[in-house]
């Protein structure tokens, strides 16, 4: 600890104002319409007719002090300093002088490697988590499956040939932190934890009792230690309980898969906002690139981009052909475990005599 | 050996065979990043997380465990890491994160960023992420001894710690105003003031879990607010949206009448809209604010001059009882003036004062209403119960009603 015990100042979030350029400042709230001009590169037009220019890229999401540095370089050269980031790890360089727009894309794209892309109906860059890099539970890497999908996906990034965007997510655990996306991968566990019960002392007993949604985790007395008892049968291998307390390790490197979702969907665009569905589990988790789930990714794009309609998301899609059709088209089998038989699952069986024959 | 090779030799980058395959591939590599910084300051303990990273990738299991460390007068904010085996990479022994409330919208200027890049190489890793998740600038890899000293030089700077645990965390905001045509409040100027009012909360854990805001400047809902947050804000209006009938005319001579029929006309949810010549007909009582049709459009249409926004309470990841979206509580709030931001604030204290009573342990309060009714929720935070609320009235006829309340005595 210091020896200057300084007050923190609980200011909050800084103040936006001083990191706005100048053309955002100037027209702040009075923007009249923007167009694509091309695959990274958006036009804003503002009612008094200044235009903005933006050039989006996907970044690495994690970075060293000095590719920030390069980043900062670029800002300083053609944006008067000033630099956006966007939700999925996307990077927006702003530009007042139309005339510098092949400059700037040249730089970004020779200088700092980054690909220009990420808009309209394209493969967005992967929102991800932490993943073998940071996090206290990861069954995987997201960082770097995210690396080797991506690698895969480049050129979906950096054009726009989908019937509408395609948002991907990576969670290195079933607690999803990378949350929904058109397409998302999860790890999946296919144990109940391994409890560690001569070091139980470091966990809140009663927080690990509570933690567990399937109510399966009750105290017991084992080796003369209080410690915790698993029902098997009621245990669903989530890891609730390790995120709680990490003597109960739920992570196996030798039968930990990843598991595929499809379907999400945030924005209320024509439909009202839905979650991922599961599309294909048991898919190997395979440092240090993961093959199988990118080809298990570059099934369902092509399926979607065969068949969808303009502006249709993926999960639209797929209620329109309906999911019968989802399985044959991909090819990925249906199986018992896609049916949810947690408390709510009726509301996911067809209750009604329309069926696909 | 002269002192100068010597001193190269120690800080050569080990081996690390399975990350060495994550360099190759167009797309940027994180790795290199990672490698350029051993190479170039000579940080032990990126290349002992390299190391380690490297044995995760060999073994398929990840090595890090918490601990507690902070900062004086804060409860949360940054995130501890302890290597399991620092034994076998002791250069990793410590790998703490601290997570940096960034400016709402995401907005750097790059004299900002170079500074936290300077003052961050001083104390820590030089390794950043932007974003996480939920929205922080995370500087990765700072030991215990100097996270005091790191924080006092970014804080005295203008920058703050973001949320950890049963905290308010850091809030997530769309471009808003700055550049968006749809904003249809000012997201960041909102955002900015809730989680300064929120700060304490922020830094001080006494919330029974997480809360989070997100403000999206209209229904696209860009920060994934429904899906992510337990108060979502998205900007939406109430008087009829604006027609530009000359930009509808080009807008349908450029694209053809078939374009229009097929992606704009027929994907209305609720059959809104009808074409007349070479014009739109909206029926803007029964649009649902949506955005499709402004999304094909946006030089022809835009959203009404009555603006506000719509909150919707309750939307979480899947701990502990599964995803839940959040639901509207607020049709409609004016959102323009301090006042309309104080009533706001006025409203979610009720929210998170009843939830704080009543919330148990890692409840978020999407649970916690649904565990107590969302009728009692009402009256606890002294909501009325509106239309917009369900998606349609009660199938299930077992319900207790109190005869005072009745439609008929109401007449």
């Amino acid at each position: 600890m210091s020896e200057r015990p300084m007050a923190p100042r609980d200011q909050g979030a800084p103040d936006y104002t001083q990191y706005l350029h100048p053309l955002m400042a100037k027209n702040y709230g009075k923007w009249d319409y923007h167009e694509r001009l091309r695959p990274g590169v958006l036009v804003h037009v503002a009612e008094s007719g200044d235009k903005l220019f933006t050039v989006r890229a996907g970044s690495p999401r994690t970075m060293s002090a000095d590719t920030v540095r390069k980043v900062c370089d670029i800002a300083d050269k053609y944006c008067e300093g000033f630099v956006r980031f966007t939700t999925r790890a996307n990077i927006e360089f702003l530009l007042g002088d139309e005339s510098q727009l092949d400059g700037l894309i040249n730089t970004v794209e020779q200088d700092l490697g980054w690909p220009v892309g990420g808009t309209g109906p394209s493969v967005s860059n992967i929102a991800h988590t932490q993943g073998w890099l940071h996090c206290n539970l990861p069954g995987t890497d997201a960082a770097g499956s995210v690396k080797a999908m991506m690698d895969d996906l480049i050129e979906e990034f950096k054009s726009e040939s989908f019937p509408n965007r395609v948002h991907l997510s990576t969670s290195c655990c079933q607690i999803n932190c990378a949350s929904h996306g058109d397409i998302s991968v999860i790890v999946q566990h296919h144990h109940p934890p391994r409890i560690n019960h001569d070091n139980m002392q470091i966990c809140e007993l009663p927080k690990v009792v509570a933690i567990c949604p399937a109510a399966a985790i009750r105290p017991a007395v084992v080796n003369g230690h209080e410690s915790v008892e698993v029902v098997q049968e009621k245990c669903m291998y989530c890891g609730a309980c390790h995120g709680q307390c990490p003597s109960m390790e739920i992570r196996d490197a030798n039968t930990d898969t990843l598991s595929i979702w499809v379907g999400g969907k945030m924005s209320n665009a024509r439909s009202a906002p839905t979650f991922m569905k599961l599309a294909v589990w048991g898919i190997p988790n395979n440092p240090p690139r993961w093959p199988e789930v990118s080809a298990a990714i570059r099934r369902i794009l092509t399926a979607y981009k065969e068949g969808g309609k303009d502006w249709e998301r993926l999960g639209e899609w797929i209620e329109r052909i309906g999911w019968q059709r989802f399985f044959e088209k991909t090819g990925f089998p249906f199986t018992k475990y896609h049916i949810d038989d947690s408390p709510e699952a009726l509301s996911n069986l067809n209750r009604s005599a329309m069926v696909r024959l | 050996m002269s002192e100068q090779q010597e001193k190269k030799q120690a800080f050569e980058l080990h081996p690390t065979p399975m990350l060495d395959h994550l360099e190759s591939g167009p797309w940027p590599s994180f790795i290199k990043g990672f490698k350029e910084t051993v190479t170039r300051t000579e940080k032990t303990m990126v290349r002992g997380v390299l190391d380690q990273l490297n044995y995760s990738y060999e073994t398929k299991m990840g090595y890090w465990k918490g601990g507690v460390v902070g900062v004086h007068g804060y409860g949360a904010g940054v995130i501890s890491r302890y290597s399991m085996i620092s034994d076998q990479f002791p250069e990793a022994t410590e790998f703490h994160t601290m997570r940096v409330q960034p400016a709402p919208g995401l907005h750097y200027s790059a004299k900002a960023l170079r500074e936290v890049c300077d003052i961050w190489e001083k104390y820590g890793s030089g390794l950043m992420s932007m974003h996480g998740q939920t929205g922080n600038l995370q500087l990765q890899g700072v030991k215990a001894e100097n996270v005091q000293a790191l924080f006092d030089e970014l804080n005295q700077r203008g920058w703050d710690l973001g949320g950890a645990g049963a905290t308010v965390r850091t809030g997530a905001s769309c471009v808003g105003p700055a550049r968006c045509e749809q904003a249809c409040y000012d997201t960041l100027g909102t955002h900015g003031k809730v989680l300064s009012y929120y700060a304490d909360l922020t830094h001080r854990p006494q919330l029974p879990y997480k809360a989070k805001f997100k403000f999206s400047g209209c229904p696209n809902d860009c920060t994934n607010s429904i899906q992510r947050a337990d108060y979502a804000v998205i900007g939406t209006w109430k008087d009829d949206m604006q027609v530009d009938t000359a930009e509808v005319e080009n807008f349908i001579d450029k694209k053809g009448i078939d374009y229009v029929v097929n992606n704009v006309i027929s994907r209305c949810p609720t059959q809104a809209i009808t074409l007349k010549g070479k014009q739109l007909e909206i029926d803007n009582r029964n649009c649902v604010r949506c955005m499709h049709c402004l999304n094909v459009m946006p030089k022809a249409l835009s959203p009404g001059k009555e603006r506000g926004i719509t909150l919707l309470v309750g939307g979480k990841g899947h701990l502990k009882v599964g995803n839940m979206l959040g639901s509207v509580m607020v049709p409609f709030m004016k959102m323009e003036t301090e006042e309309d931001i104080d009533a706001f604030i006025e409203l979610i204290d009720k929210m998170i004062d009843y939830w704080s009573e009543n919330g148990l342990d890692h409840e978020r309060i999407g649970e916690t209403i649904e565990r107590v009714g969302v009728q009692e929720f009402l009256d606890a935070v002294g909501l009325e119960a509106n239309i917009d609320m369900v998606a349609h009235p009660r199938d299930n006829p077992f319900f207790k009603a109190d005869l005072t309340h009745s439609p008929e005595e109401a007449a």
